[in-house]
């Protein structure tokens, strides 16, 4: 009758993750995280030699995005994510038209360090931060999949990864606020087409499953902001 | 027997495992053991969009909202950072996760955990006690009427003392193995770490609970239904992880359960003085890890 359980009664040797043991850490090890930092700053504001272009030309001096480029705002992500999305381009697991050639062109080392110089810029906050609406109907479409999702087709809301606010969560789960609704609609319609890398345990393209056309469009500009033309500009991308 | 307790755990511990009922979950209806069953009914809560207006409708929507942000809410109540929807999923709607409207129909109940017929007031004064980590709202308190408004709107229309179909937790079979910790911390690190921590602490998003804490002073209290490890085996097997429910095993999900409750968390409001005497009074039960001994340590009594 008993429900057995087995309890160690002495510490066992622990498995903690690790975090981001890549061989670009390895080779990193010889650097301080000063000098990586400093490497990854020349990199953003000059680029390479090897052809890579200022990330700062499309990012933002601050790496604060372009709204009305669709360009992301990459300061304050952290370091794992932006390089992993790196890396990803150059393995040519997440497809850019933009990001393939500089991802290749940039050596491992080049993406960690210019990863870490990103990540330690302030995080760009807009000027009007995501209140919650607490009158929104189901029929509000952008406002209740990002606060409520869609639960009868198991659809959690962006906000219970993202934060509230959509400001984030740790290290792998990356701000929506202030990102373009044009890249917030790119990308959800990439992992419908398996054009990025699912995220950890596949929860991106199994989100974006379940989303809509209309769905995407919509959550989009909500975290995206009123002004940034997703109309227009998803249609324009798609065709 | 020997297999079933492999690493150790004391005679003692053996033999209340064996005597030990399930003392847990809430005994629901007087009715005869095992003759008059409830037919299990299928139930959907009304649409959002016929939240009712007026007094009646704001009290329901405020029970909604206190939901799904308790502390900002109910704050004077809550003693960590879970909001009631951090276990009730989907606004206290979701099949499986403790629904709220199949939770209203079975009370007034009778209830093993406190030994007399609860309302469903008094039912949700404890959520706050235990599961809260906090205090208890006065009858009568807003709370506790928006809650049990909300509780009452999502019900519209279901059987007064039925049994809707996902109500609280799947109860899952027995493992084919002996649920084990150190398997549980594996599976916690591949499919829980991510979102909930490497040491259950939970993540804040712009100062606010975004995963909860699953252990630590943040979380649920030793008096929390969710510390026993079958409650705990069934949420997570039905929804862990969020959008990934049903992904784990049997065993997987009662082996991290185990894992998950083996943690030091809030003592139980109800501490006599002694883990040991605790545990005897109200934790007799082989689900309850309260009073056990890990790596040294009685869990339950905190350094």
């Amino acid at each position: 009758m008993g429900f057995g359980w087995s309890l160690p009664q002495r510490r066992p040797t622990p498995h903690w993750m690790r975090i981001a043991a890549g061989g670009a850490a390895l080779l990193l090890s010889s650097m301080s995280l000063a000098q990586q930092v400093d490497l990854g700053q020349t990199v953003a504001m000059n680029g390479t030699a090897a052809g890579v272009a200022a990330c700062v030309a499309c990012h933002g001096m601050k790496g604060e995005g372009d709204m009305v480029g669709g360009f992301p705002r990459i300061a304050g992500l952290s370091r794992s994510y932006l390089e992993a999305q790196l890396n990803a381009y150059a393995h040519g697991q997440r497809q850019s038209f933009l990001m393939t050639t500089p991802a290749r062109l940039l050596t491992p080392q080049e993406r960690s360090a210019v990863a870490a110089y990103f990540s330690r810029l302030p995080p760009y906050l807009p000027p009007q931060p995501i209140a919650i609406d607490e009158s929104a109907q189901p029929s509000d479409v952008g406002p209740w999949l990002a606060n409520r999702g869609r639960w009868n087709q198991n659809l959690p809301a962006c906000a219970q990864c993202h934060g509230a606010t959509g400001l984030g969560v740790g290290a792998a789960f990356p701000a929506l606020t202030g990102q373009a609704a044009s890249y917030i609609a790119l990308q959800l319609h990439q992992w419908q087409e398996g054009k990025r890398p699912s995220g950890p345990m596949g929860l991106m393209s199994l989100v974006a499953g379940k989303l809509s056309d209309n769905d995407i469009a919509a959550v989009a500009a909500y975290y995206g902001g009123p002004d940034s033309g997703i109309q227009q500009t998803v249609a324009g991308v798609r065709k | 027997m020997k297999r079933l307790f492999s690493n150790g755990l004391s005679l003692g511990l053996v033999l209340l495992a064996l005597l030990a009922v399930d003392a847990v979950r809430a005994q629901t209806h007087a009715a005869p053991a095992a003759t008059q069953k409830n037919t299990v009914v299928a139930f959907q809560a009304p649409d959002e969009s016929a939240m009712p207006d007026g007094d009646y409708g704001r009290a329901v929507k405020l029970g909604e909202q206190i939901f799904l942000h308790t502390q900002l809410h109910a704050g004077a109540y809550v003693g960590n950072n879970l909001n009631c929807a951090s276990c009730h999923l989907d606004a206290g709607r979701k099949a499986n996760a403790s629904p709220f409207a199949a939770a209203y129909v079975v009370y007034p109940a009778y209830r093993s955990k406190n030994g007399h017929v609860n309302t469903f007031a008094e039912r949700l004064q404890e959520c706050f006690r235990y599961s809260m980590n906090g205090k208890m709202p006065a009858p009568g308190d807003p709370v506790l009427v928006a809650l049990e408004s909300y509780a009452a709107w999502l019900a519209k229309g279901a059987p007064v003392g039925g049994e809707i179909a996902g109500r609280g937790f799947p109860k899952l079979a027995k493992p084919a193995l002996p649920a084990d910790y150190l398997r549980g911390s594996q599976v916690y690190l591949q499919s829980c770490a991510l979102c909930h921590g490497a040491n259950g602490e939970g993540q804040l998003s712009d100062g606010k609970m975004a995963f909860p804490a699953l252990w630590g002073k943040q979380s649920f209290n030793w008096g929390a239904g969710m510390h026993s490890v079958d409650n705990a085996a069934g949420f997570i097997k039905a929804n862990m992880p969020l959008a990934l429910g049903n992904s784990l095993t049997d065993q997987q999900a009662w082996d991290v359960a185990l894992f998950v409750d083996s943690h030091e968390r809030p003592q139980d409001p109800r501490f006599t003085g002694s883990a040991e005497q605790t545990r005897l009074k109200y934790h007799d039960s082989p689900y309850s890890m309260y009073g056990t001994v890990l790596n040294g340590h009685v869990l339950g009594a905190q350094p």
